[in-house]
């Protein structure tokens, strides 16, 4: 790792917003968001479905617009950036999809999904450039070189997700979003495209934004941590501090449901009421109050803000302090 | 006699363009009353075919049971007449389907379709069934006054809790859970977990709990089968198989997951893919990815070596104890 280097935020994120307009009304996906992320580290990003974090993930690399609030990356604002600078951007921001079934176009063959970005960006000169460009690719993925020519029906979801990750490598990015890469895939699978991107960040110094609902994924491969809720992020730590001692009671509830792969680690869990409320025209004061047990009375009257408790410990919780 | 399930050499092929899948191979499998037997493996490992044909519902003429025999309760599955199926089906085993989007029909209210199932099943009016089915729902903890609504006016947490009243409503002796919380978020599966165990100990029920998490097994099952390629490598109580795993497979599951209380680098993945099944390896079928294949692999399927009930079918364990 590069000691230097290693403390700028590559990506800062303020008071990101994005409403969604259905037919019930607003529904706010990301609700005033704010966090950086460091050059070189990997920030995870969990909760669960609905929280609004792929809405963040694709923010970040302008899938979506954002409402308000600004997306730093490496000085240049994202939101604001004209169709050149995006253009710019997109060769150092990437992104790989949940689902490597849809994410794919099932007409082309792999060199030409793979080698797709190499000729929207003209960075090969001539054909011969272009295979020994794509079959690199493949080899740093782990493809085999006679699936060149495949077609993505012919292949296993591990396989079409190296593709996925191939594709978002082409351009050499720094900086790449991981959308639940590993989620669709079988265990055996999901630990060895675990491996390759852990890999390949060593190997090219690649900063990740890895978005999961695997609370065991997301301690495996992240630095620090962001826990989401409802369009909100309820606290952000440092990985091992956060597995330690979670401190918002959506955290310790989330935390205290992974089931354990061992015997006798059988462990009091908290089990939460109800179920997530709707972030469709949210009522004021805390999201997570109607399921939380230690709620009172005013947790419903105010928002609770994102507040740093201890050094580097951020928790949107009026009685944060109760649970350190 | 304490056997609930029995399950002798089961083979089950697809048929599809002149290839045949073989999605179950001389598969044996015994299940005791009460007891929770976890079912783990990947995806086509064959695992729902096989809670599939214990209701006898593989699909022809796609598929067929080829071979083997499934008892239930004493009674021959593979050799029962339509009503006596559709006596058993719902009734005496009961299944829970993963997807709870799609398990429900969508044009009926949930009422409808619990009360149905009592109706069908139980001597009692329309009314008692309704009736019935409202007390399900609130077992399941879902207000009686929603029975008239519709699935789409549920949650995904809800609507599987739907599924288990409607699998529950008849009281089954065996109940065949299909990754019942894989489409569920961690903290709903949880809740949803809770609620199944209690109502499993509540009735006694047996419970064939197919997953493809070992950690929902270490917590909820008594047993543990793992399967791969259509068969049974490796079978024991969860004391047995996690404390001291012994098939190569399994081994590779638990190296793949990442350990929540150390802080290892790497994961030890499974190196390669799972065979193809109309096209499976000759000798083990797990070869071509077992770090320790021998020559003995290649030409020799394995027969099952069992020590205390602890069942694993591999050539390793042949050779160690001299045979």
């Amino acid at each position: 790792m590069l000691n230097a280097d290693r403390k700028t935020p590559i990506l800062k994120v303020e008071h990101l917003k994005k409403y969604f307009h259905v037919a019930a009304g607003k529904l706010h996906a990301v609700d005033d968001i704010s966090f950086d992320i460091m050059k070189g580290e990997t920030l995870g990003m969990v909760g669960e479905s609905g929280c609004g974090k792929s809405t963040t993930g694709r923010l970040l690399v302008r899938l979506h617009e954002a409402d308000s609030g600004s997306i730093q990356y490496d000085g240049t604002e994202v939101t604001k950036a004209s169709p050149r600078e995006m253009l710019a951007l997109r060769t150092r921001m990437q992104m790989i999809f949940q689902d490597p079934y849809s994410s794919i176009n099932p007409r082309h063959t792999v060199a030409s999904i793979i080698g797709e970005p190499l000729r929207i960006y003209k960075k090969v000169k001539n054909a011969q450039e272009f295979e020994d460009r794509v079959h690199s690719l493949m080899k740093t993925v782990g493809l085999a070189d006679r699936l060149y020519d495949a077609y993505p029906h012919e292949l296993d979801g591990g396989r079409r997700q190296r593709i996925g990750i191939a594709r978002a490598l082409a351009l050499e990015p720094e900086f790449i979003v991981c959308d639940e890469p590993v989620s669709a895939l079988d265990v055996s699978i999901q630990a060895q495209i675990l491996n390759l991107l852990m890999d390949l960040q060593e190997q090219f110094g690649l900063t990740y934004l890895f978005i999961t609902h695997d609370l065991s994924v997301v301690k495996h491969i992240s630095d620090d941590i962001v826990i989401m809720y409802l369009g909100q992020i309820v606290e952000r730590a440092n990985t091992d501090e956060l597995f330690a001692h979670p401190i918002h009671p959506y955290s310790q509830a989330l935390l205290s449901a992974i089931p354990i792969p061992k015997l006798n680690a059988r462990k009091e869990r908290v089990i939460l009421r109800s179920e997530v409320s709707s972030p469709i025209n949210p009522k004021p004061g805390c999201r997570f109050a109607p399921r939380c047990s230690y709620a009172k009375p005013d947790c419903a009257a105010s928002d609770p803000v994102l507040r740093e408790v201890s050094p580097g410990r951020f928790v949107a919780c009026h009685y944060a302090e109760s649970f350190i | 006699m304490n056997t609930i399930l029995e399950i002798k050499d089961l083979k089950v092929h697809y048929y599809s363009n002149r290839q045949t899948v073989r999605a179950i191979n001389e598969l044996s499998l015994t299940m005791d009353r009460g007891k929770v037997l976890g079912l783990v493996g990947e995806t086509g490992a064959g695992k729902t075919t096989l809670a599939l044909s214990i209701l006898n519902m593989i699909r022809a003429p796609q598929g067929k049971i080829v071979a083997g025999s499934i008892h239930f309760n004493g009674q021959d599955v593979l050799h029962m007449g339509a009503q006596e199926l559709r006596n058993m089906r719902g009734k005496e085993v009961s299944m829970i389907f993963q997807d709870p989007m799609t398990a429900l029909n969508p044009v009926l209210t949930i009422g409808d379709q619990i009360a149905e199932t009592i109706y069908k099943h139980e001597k009692v009016s329309r009314e008692e069934a309704w009736k019935k089915a409202r007390i399900m729902l609130e077992t399941v903890g879902i207000p009686g006054d929603r029975a008239k609504e519709y699935p789409h006016q549920f949650s995904g947490g809800m609507k599987q809790r739907v599924v288990i009243a409607l699998a529950l409503a008849c009281n089954p002796m065996l109940l065949l859970a299909d990754e019942p919380t894989t489409a569920l978020d961690v903290t709903i599966q949880a809740q949803v977990l809770d609620l199944m165990r209690s109502l499993i100990r509540n009735h006694q029920t047996s419970v064939l709990f197919i997953t493809h998490s070992l950690g929902l097994v270490a917590e909820n099952c008594d047993e543990v089968a793992t399967m791969y390629a259509g068969e049974i490598v490796e079978y024991g109580t969860v004391e047995q198989v996690y404390g001291n795993t012994l098939h190569p497979y399994t081994q590779g599951l638990f190296g793949s997951l990442p350990d929540l209380s150390k802080n290892a680098s790497r994961l030890k993945p499974i190196s390669g893919l799972m065979p193809d099944p109309t096209n499976l390896p000759k000798g083990c079928y797990f070869h071509p990815r077992c770090p320790h294949v021998m020559p003995i692999c290649k030409e020799k399927h394995p027969e099952p070596a069992v020590t205390d009930g602890h069942l694993v079918k591999c050539h390793l364990y042949h050779r160690k104890q001299g045979n």
